[in-house]
């Protein structure tokens, strides 16, 4: 009977200040306020602290003469005519350029060596091991001390410098390449350069949605040479010959002209590559070995090489474990480049944090600036790995 | 982020409130004067095998602490880079800098620091290989040239190298050890910082004979101490320690002679050693503040000599900064 059905419970209706939603939304509002009064606080009482002490503060420094020069610029900069400003985004760049490249190399290094750990060869993974383990256990410091100090005796004094035919240079001021000079009729030969490279990308794209459909696969490296290569060589003989170079010359003191790589910037290069590359390999082996072993059997039984099978089936699906660990290797290759300060390269921290710190007195405004900096950089990093990582995650289906 | 802003802020309050106006009592309570030095630089200030610190601006400090203390080993050296130095004075971690600094107008304002006077009268200059064969400072064009970082150095070299139309190539280090390191390894062709550095620094290289000191002086590098805006007292104080070893030298007292100098009838001496006038209260210190001084460290001449003239390796001239009634710049206000 219809009786016999129990009630329908009903919510039951409390108190507004016993509702957990609006207790969470409460307690979360009185926390921000108390943050927020905190910060508010601590920056009145810096700025209060600062005009007592006499000590200048604000910005204005960012439009000072500079008065200083840097040994390393991407950009123009003139110890004259250039501001403060000026010097931070030189600093900047030069982080950037080290880290960039760092970041390629370390991960190129730490496939092969992550790999080669594993590998069925004894003296191959014996090595790597070795490599791993002491490479990890000494810190940065000292390693970029040494290649620095390794790197710079190695090369040769400037009077007995090295002459590559080509019209290279190679001494312990640094590393001199020719510089290349554009004259007329250079447009043409960018403009092939671009549609060689855009050519070949659509080609190759063409070519695995082919794969895909026939199983059949075009010709994808001649095309791609043919395009990246011979085009721009073909339409650079026929406008004739746009770019010139110019040569590196030995002056009294230096070597003027050219493209300057400092010894520097190398030793910086090496030792950042060669200690991250040493914790990427351990990352990258983690991944490999996350890969379950049926996989790979289950390649072999289908006729794949280990070449190929480590190629296309197990790297794809350990990329999963390998990208997060990965991402904060990339971070904390990025923040050691700061380390440039001991070796005289001048990167952020030492252009800006030491020098323009040192020459304006402003050390809350220049380290402020400097932590920022850092921040983004290295959330645009993760951002990016992020999304890289999200389109290999794995697709229930 | 926003934590360490509210970290460094309450580290600047706590820190600015402890040192306007109090550092003498604050040395006295602790029983201690802290002093920064160099700590690398041999002749002014640079502890030996057994820890013991020396040099010109260590003697400073002890004299300091000397009159203050009645004790001048009662100092505890803090070593600063060139880019550290200042933060830790503008943040009381020392009361006063003693590191061959030099005194400039933007040094005086706008870090909030106040230069006690000239304990060196220098210059700027440059080093070079004998090999090279160069003969002044003016046929560098072209040159790289090592110098350290956050110093007036670095400022005065891309002045004197624009003015004079030479390309420059600068290669900065952030201490004085690595940039003589890469001198010495031949990365660069010249080195280059103030001329009484420069005589130090070449006893470090691997062969001092090979190296030579240009004759140009390029700038004006008065060095001095410096302590904090804002107190007064401790200021004067500092002030004239220096001005008393300076008049000490003048007057002819030295640690040798301070005895005789107790009895002369001499009514300056009589003022400088404290039996004439209550100049010592005035600044807040003891009748014998001055005698002190002179008893246990020296006058400014003896420690001239023993530390960078010619009592010493570096064996430097005193030039600029012999007395002004020698021909010198030194030159100290009367005690009266």
């Amino acid at each position: 009977m219809p009786s016999d059905l129990p009630a329908q419970p009903r919510p039951a209706r409390v108190v507004f200040y016993n509702d957990p939603k609006v207790r969470s939304i409460a307690y979360q509002l009185v926390l921000c306020t108390v943050v927020a009064l905190l910060v508010y606080g601590a920056a009145r009482n810096a700025i209060d602290n600062l005009a007592r002490a006499q000590i200048a503060s604000g910005f204005g420094f960012w439009n000072q003469t500079a008065g200083f020069d840097i040994s390393q610029t991407l950009i123009e900069y003139s110890s004259r005519g250039s501001t403060y400003g000026r010097a931070f985004w030189v600093g900047l760049l030069n982080t950037l350029l080290v880290a960039g490249l760092g970041i390629v190399f370390a991960t190129i290094i730490g496939f092969i060596v992550g790999i080669s750990r594993l590998s069925s060869n004894w003296l191959l993974a014996k090595a790597a091991g070795g490599y791993v383990e002491i490479i990890r256990n000494l810190p940065l410091l000292l390693q970029l001390l040494f290649w620095y100090n390794a790197v710079l005796k190695a090369l040769p004094d400037l009077r007995e410098s090295i002459v590559i035919p080509g019209g290279l240079i190679l001494n312990n001021r640094g590393f001199f390449l020719p510089l290349p000079v554009l004259k007329g009729g250079v447009g043409f030969f960018e403009l092939s350069l671009l549609v060689g490279v855009g050519g070949a990308i659509a080609f190759y794209v063409w070519a695995r949605k082919r794969q895909e459909r026939t199983g059949q696969r075009p010709p994808v490296l001649a095309v791609t040479l043919l395009l990246v290569i011979g085009l721009p060589l073909a339409v650079f003989a026929i406008v004739g010959r746009p770019i010139g170079f110019e040569f590196p010359q030995a002056g009294r003191f230096n070597i003027a002209g050219g493209i300057e790589v400092l010894p520097e910037f190398v030793a910086l290069l090496f030792g950042l590559s060669i200690y991250t590359a040493a914790f990427i390999a351990e990352v990258v082996r983690a991944g490999i070995l996350a890969v379950s072993r049926g996989q790979s059997e289950a390649a072999y039984s289908l006729g794949l090489r280990p070449g190929p099978t480590q190629r296309l089936i197990v790297v794809p699906q350990a990329m999963r474990v390998i990208i997060p660990p990965l991402t904060s290797q990339y971070l904390n290759l990025t923040k050691n480049s700061s380390l440039a300060v001991a070796i005289g390269y001048p990167d952020l921290v030492q252009v800006f944090t030491g020098t323009v710190l040192n020459q304006t007195g402003q050390a809350v405004e220049v380290v402020a600036i400097t932590m920022l900096v850092y921040l983004v950089i290295s959330l645009v990093t993760s951002l990016l790995m992020n999304l890289y990582n999200r389109r290999m995650a794995l697709v229930d289906r | 982020m926003k934590r360490f802003a509210t970290l460094v802020a309450l580290v600047l309050a706590a820190t600015a409130q402890g040192v306007s106006a109090q550092t003498l009592k604050a040395v006295k309570d602790r029983g201690m004067l802290n002093c920064g030095a160099n700590g690398t630089l041999a002749g002014f200030g640079l502890p030996d095998a057994q820890g013991k610190w020396a040099g010109l601006d260590v003697d400073f400090c002890r004299a300091i602490a000397a009159a203050v203390l009645n004790d001048a080993n009662k100092v505890k050296y803090v070593p600063l880079s060139a880019k550290d130095r200042f933060t830790a004075l503008q943040s009381g971690e020392i009361d006063v800098l003693a590191r061959n600094t030099t005194w400039t107008s933007s040094r005086d304002t706008s870090l909030g620091l106040n230069f006690v006077g000239v304990n060196y009268y220098d210059g700027q200059g440059f080093m070079v290989r004998k090999s090279l064969k160069v003969n002044s400072a003016l046929e560098l064009a072209g040159a790289s040239v090592c110098v350290q970082q956050g110093t007036t150095t670095e400022l005065n070299l891309a002045d004197y190298f624009g003015a004079n139309k030479m390309q420059l190539k600068s290669v900065t280090f952030a201490t004085a050890n690595e940039a003589i390191k890469a001198y010495d390894a031949g990365r660069c062709d010249a080195y280059t910082t103030d001329a009484s550095a420069l005589y130090a620094e070449r006893l470090r290289v691997t062969n001092p004979d090979d190296h030579v000191i240009l004759p140009e002086i390029i700038s004006k590098e008065p060095l001095g101490p410096v302590v904090r805006h804002g107190d007064d007292q401790w200021y004067d104080i500092v002030k004239w320690t220096l001005f008393a070893m300076i008049d000490a030298e003048e007057l002819g007292i030295s640690s040798k002679t301070f005895d005789e100098a107790m009895k002369s009838p001499n009514p300056e001496i009589k003022r400088f050693v404290g039996t004439e006038g209550n100049y010592g209260e005035q600044l807040g210190l003891t009748k014998d503040w001055a005698v002190r001084i002179i008893k246990q460290v020296g006058n400014y001449g003896e420690s001239f000599e023993r530390n960078v003239g010619m009592g010493s390796p570096l064996k430097i001239e005193r030039g600029l900064n012999k007395l002004w009634t020698k021909g010198g710049i030194q030159y100290a206000p009367p005690i009266r």
